[in-house]
Order: structure tokens, then sequence, then C-alpha cells
């Protein structure tokens, strides 16, 4: 287990996270995508942290993205059930009502 | 490390790279939000091995225990189960593919051509020390988060809530104050 490796595997959870938010028209799989994304970058932030450096910068980083990532989350489901009330769908397309 | 500890390392990698791929392009979305929970957990094994003992047991706790929950109650409670209509079918796949395939392609060579100044890591608990850290040189964005946090919850919960104004919906709207 070396640094590039865990790079490369956080690399592959990027590209996966990212490949899910540009295909995907069901929000709640954009929203998972998004996950993937964010646990990517919390692998860089603690894997460089170990790495390289001594002070626990990257995991107290790491612990704040995850708590943002549970705030988003919420806020985001409950904005999809509203919208599910309001249009019927959850796709992403539907959301065009402020479209000119 | 080597032996079993790489071995176990691997698996990891691969459950975690395993599952995201399963969660890019499998159609059914529970399935998705099933995988992901592997996903989930098999970063929670990296976590292990970096050395992040309370990290790891956190992405257990709060990914794989609260925000998959979420995602499969929005999941459940924004589709008609009845209707085929659970599936999600995806557009643009193949751009979408190649500029990931290729943004893969870059990242990785730039992980492994770039030459780090690494040092030999320790491998110590971290919980006391994140404990410490939190309450003395983070500690303002400790109390930043806590408010976001609240006003998360604030706002999902006003955000859920039912219409109000709407006749057949009255007698849901006894904490309205």
């Amino acid at each position: 287990m070396t640094l590039d490796k865990l790079l490369v595997v956080a690399a592959a959870l990027f590209c996966c996270g990212l490949y899910t938010v540009m295909t995907r028209r069901n929000a709640v799989a954009v929203l998972m995508g998004v996950e993937l994304i964010l646990n990517a970058a919390n692998i860089n932030f603690v894997a460089f942290s170990h790495f390289l450096s001594r002070v626990m910068g990257g995991q107290i980083f790491a612990v704040f993205v995850i708590v943002l990532a549970a705030a988003e989350a919420a806020v985001a489901l409950a904005i999809f059930l509203r919208m599910f009330a309001t249009t019927g769908t959850v796709e992403v397309d539907a959301a065009d009502e402020l479209k000119g | 490390m080597n032996g079993p500890g790489d071995f176990i390392f691997y698996a990891a990698a691969a459950l975690t790279v395993g599952a995201a791929v399963l969660v890019a392009v499998l159609p059914n979305i529970i399935y998705a939000a099933i995988a992901l929970l592997f996903a989930f957990a098999g970063v929670a094994g990296l976590y292990v091995f970096l050395s992040a003992d309370f990290l790891a047991a956190t992405q257990v706790l709060v990914y794989v225990g609260g925000i998959l929950i979420l995602i499969l109650f929005a999941v459940f409670l924004s589709n008609r189960i009845s209707d085929v209509k659970i599936s999600n079918p995806g557009r643009f796949r193949l751009p979408a593919a190649a500029i990931c395939l290729v943004l893969f392609g870059v990242l990785s060579y730039v992980a492994v051509s770039t030459p780090f100044a690494v040092k030999t890591p320790v491998y110590h608990p971290t919980t006391a020390d994140l404990g410490e850290l939190l309450m003395t040189r983070y500690l303002l964005p400790f109390e930043v988060a806590s408010v976001l946090l609240l006003a998360a919850l604030i706002g999902a919960a006003f955000l859920s809530r039912p219409d109000r104004g709407t006749p057949e919906k009255d007698d849901m709207q006894e904490g309205k104050g």
C-alpha cells in the first residue's frame, strides 16, 4: 500500500461519481454520485495527511466533509420529496419551472 | 507492509472501486443504493489502512448508517413502487464515459508519476488527538459546523412539511403553533 495506489483508487471513485452525476436522470441517483465524489476527496485528504505530514489536518478536514455531506444529504432529500409532491417525479429534467 | 496486509488492502480497494462502478452503471436505483453501501464500507476499510480509526468508525456510522438510509428512504418515497419506472435510464452515456476515462487516466498518471516526499507513516490511535484538535485549534470551524447542522435540520424539517393552506391537509399541521 503506497500513496500512489490510494490516489489511483480515489481517482477511480471520483470518476465513477462523475459519470453517475453526468448520466443519471433521477435526482437521488445524482446525489449518490455526489457522495461518491465526496468520498474520493476524503480518501485523498486522509492519504496525503498520513503519508506526507505528521499533523492531523487531513483527518480533521475529512471529519468536516462528512458533516457537510450529512447536512447536504438531509436538505437535498427534503427538496427531492418536495419536488416529488409538486411535480410527481424526481427527474432532474422536470425541474424547469424557472426556465424562461 | 506485505503479505496479508497487502492482500486485505487490495481487497478493500477492489470492493470500493467495483461497487462504485456498479453505482455508476446499474440501471435499477435500489441496486445502485445497495452497491453504494459496499462502496462506503470499502472506503471505511481504506481508512483503517491509513491509521484513521476514528474516521473509519465515523464513515460506517454516518454514511452507512445515516446517509444511505436517507437515500433509500428518498428512493422509496419518491418512486411509485408499483410502476416499473423505478429503473433509472441514463443519458449521454458515451461522451460521459469518454470524459471520465480520460480524466481517470490523467489523474492516475499524475498520481503515479509525481515524486511525493513520503515520510515513513506512523500508526497510532487518532481519536484522542482528533478530539483535542477539535477543542483547541479547530474550535471555531467545529462550532460553525454545529450551527450549519442546526440550520440544515431546520431547513429539512421546514421543506418536508405539508403545504400550508390546503384544506385537506389541515389535520397534519398541529405543530404549526
